[in-house]
């Protein structure tokens, strides 16, 4: 740890108006090993190489390759109507199908100025706020795996992720790959067994935070790898476009939640946990704390459910055509900004349809956080970005 | 918030000779955008991020959108000499007369930057820029050294689109393979026939695959590899 915080000091500083990294010298005694950490390395979290020279065991250069997975869905979706493409959306970010739909149908309802009825936007808060939490539990147990505590803290994570799961599955019929939302609304209405059943699941999540926070926050082998490693500035992080848990680990107050109030989040209170440092433990740390503000604003919809129609009246379904014109919708998904960029000719598909992902964008900067550490460290600065490659791919 | 209006403005007293136009969006969302013109957009660019007042330092989104030649067909009202027989007598008449002709629209490819203020919580403030025309003139200057998100995005639309961005420092394609020839999100794009299902392309596969690279009517329409 303390070496690879001496190695960092010998990345120079970036100069004024180019904003790259600055490669670092090689020590010159000795020859540079090239690797490829991927395309099926474990810790890639599906098809993803990094092409790393290394300098003994310090990385002084690492590009990754991205486009294993790309299976143009945009070109895909330009095709095919507009409701056509929302199951696809759940392919994305497939950790996180819900908030996927939630993006793509804000951005439509931008577009054609459809209104969504209280319940709905009660049912998209629980539904987010579920998976918000569950993406940020098989995160951090994703990225301890890769710290080499193999199966427990993300075993611990699935046994809650699969609770919420279920409750998925008992709402729309998919686990994962849900479908649910609508232009103007959402697919399906949650009986009130459902909503029991939330509560019932709600309520016992602060328990599985507190046991996560004691069995990790204070690990003295975690804090030892994390503390220190892949520091983000902030002023990097805003220009570089890191957004979500990543930006606010480097103590830049921005929580599209709060900014934008998109849907009916400015009835909740909740806070935005800020980090100091900008390193791997803070990035942990963050979505620990999320986690906790997720179950708040949880328990805050479950208790204040209107009941009401989930659909606008006016919504079509078939014959969908917006009128000429774009819209750019956004919403803070559990991993970052989620945008989609709409443009409509006034036909039944859209002339361009365009996915900002949060994933592809929080890489920009993985080479800055990695040079000049430990290739062990890697792993760690990458697990910790949280990306799935649905969505860096697309 | 500040309208487009008035960061048109702003702009304006900034950059001499911007060349900053509004494109205005009918849709009611009421994200209208400014248009720049290439040979100033660093200098705009520039000052967004920079200005206090605005403050523009996040960069949000940057796509590509294809615009392929338009044909457009018009009624035209001309004049011309029409002989007609007027009293028994054959003459020559100036008529107006409707005509349709057909005019076409060259397209253009178009990059689209969308811009949030982490500072001041406003946004989107949408910039366009277009290039010259879809084949030869597809240059358009890079926003990567004023917004380093901009990296691995204009990445992807050099790759999907095909426009050159001068000054990037890293302009390799993202997405698709570096052996790969077109550009897939245009809107003209012909994929190519399932050749990787056939190792050995010879003979009457052959003449398929060449038959479906050069459609009939469209000789050479060289779309497709």
């Amino acid at each position: 740890m303390s070496e690879s915080q001496s190695h960092s000091a010998t990345v120079a500083e970036r100069p004024e108006g180019w904003n790259r990294p600055v490669l670092i010298q090689p020590s010159g005694d000795g020859e540079l090993l090239e690797v490829a950490m991927g395309p099926h390395h474990p810790s890639t979290h599906g098809v993803f190489r990094m092409d790393v020279a290394l300098d003994g065991e310090r990385v002084i250069r690492l590009k990754p390759v991205f486009g294993y997975l790309h299976r143009n869905h945009e070109k895909i979706a330009e095709g095919i109507s507009y409701l056509g493409s929302m199951p696809y959306t759940d392919r994305l970010d497939y950790i996180c199908p819900i908030t996927n739909n939630w993006a793509y149908a804000l951005a439509v309802e931008k577009l054609t100025g459809q209104e969504v009825p209280e319940r709905a936007e009660y049912l998209r808060v629980i539904l987010g706020e579920l998976t918000r939490f569950q993406n940020h539990a098989s995160s951090i147990g994703f990225l301890i795996q890769e710290m080499g505590a193999s199966g427990t803290p993300l075993m611990y994570a699935f046994r809650e992720r699969e609770k919420i799961l279920d409750l998925f599955e008992k709402l729309t019929g998919a686990r994962m790959m849900v479908n649910y939302m609508r232009f103007g609304g959402c697919r399906v209405d949650a009986s009130p067994a459902w909503l029991d059943a939330t509560r019932k699941v709600v309520a016992g999540l602060p328990q599985f935070v507190d046991e996560f926070d004691r069995l990790l926050s204070s690990n003295e082998i975690l804090m030892a790898r994390t503390q220190g490693v892949g520091v983000l500035k902030a002023d990097l992080a805003v220009n570089a476009g890191v957004t979500g848990p990543m930006l606010r680990a480097s103590g830049v107050n921005y929580d599209i939640r709060k900014v934008d109030g998109y849907g009916i989040y400015n009835r909740f209170n909740f806070r935005v946990p800020l980090g100091d440092h900008g390193d791997v433990y803070d990035r942990f740390m963050i979505r620990l704390l999320e986690m906790r503000e997720s179950i708040t604003i949880l328990t805050q919809a479950l208790k204040d459910i209107p009941s009401g129609p989930i659909m606008d009246p006016k919504a079509r379904l078939r014959g969908f055509r917006p009128k000429p014109g774009e819209a750019y919708g956004r919403i803070e998904a559990p991993k970052g900004e989620l945008g989609f960029y709409l443009i409509s000719d006034g036909g039944p598909n859209p002339y361009r349809y365009r996915i900002r992902p949060p994933s592809l964008i929080n890489l920009t900067v993985l080479e800055d956080m990695c040079l000049g550490h430990d290739v062990a460290d890697v792993v760690l600065i990458f697990g910790s970005v949280d990306i799935v490659l649905g969505e860096v791919d697309r | 918030m500040k309208t487009v209006e008035e960061i048109k403005a702003a702009i304006e007293a900034a950059v001499p000779g911007a060349g900053v136009e509004i494109v205005m969006n009918p849709s009611v969302s009421g994200q209208h955008s400014l248009r720049l013109a290439p040979s100033c957009a660093i200098d705009v660019a520039k000052f967004l991020r920079d200005d206090a007042e605005l403050a523009l330092d996040f960069l949000s989104n940057v796509t590509g959108i294809d615009w392929p030649d338009k044909e457009i067909t018009e009624k035209v009202k001309v004049t011309r000499p029409v002989s007609k027989t007027v009293e028994g007598v054959e003459k020559t008449v100036e008529e107006v007369v409707e005509e349709t002709r057909k005019r076409l629209e060259p397209g253009c490819l178009e990059a689209v930057y969308h811009l949030y203020s982490v500072a001041k919580k406003f946004g989107p403030v949408v910039l366009r820029m277009r290039t010259i025309d879809r084949t030869d003139q597809v240059e358009l200057p890079s926003l990567t050294p004023i917004w380093r998100s901009a990296e691995f995005q204009e990445r992807e639309v050099f790759d999907l689109y095909g426009i050159v961005f001068t000054g990037h420092p890293d302009l390799r394609r993202l997405l698709m393979w570096d052996a790969f020839k077109d550009h897939p999100m245009r809107r003209d794009y012909r994929e190519p026939d399932d050749f990787e299902y056939e190792p050995t392309a010879h003979d009457d596969v052959l003449k398929r695959a060449q038959e479906h690279q050069t459609p009939t009517g469209q000789p050479g329409s060289g779309a497709g590899q």
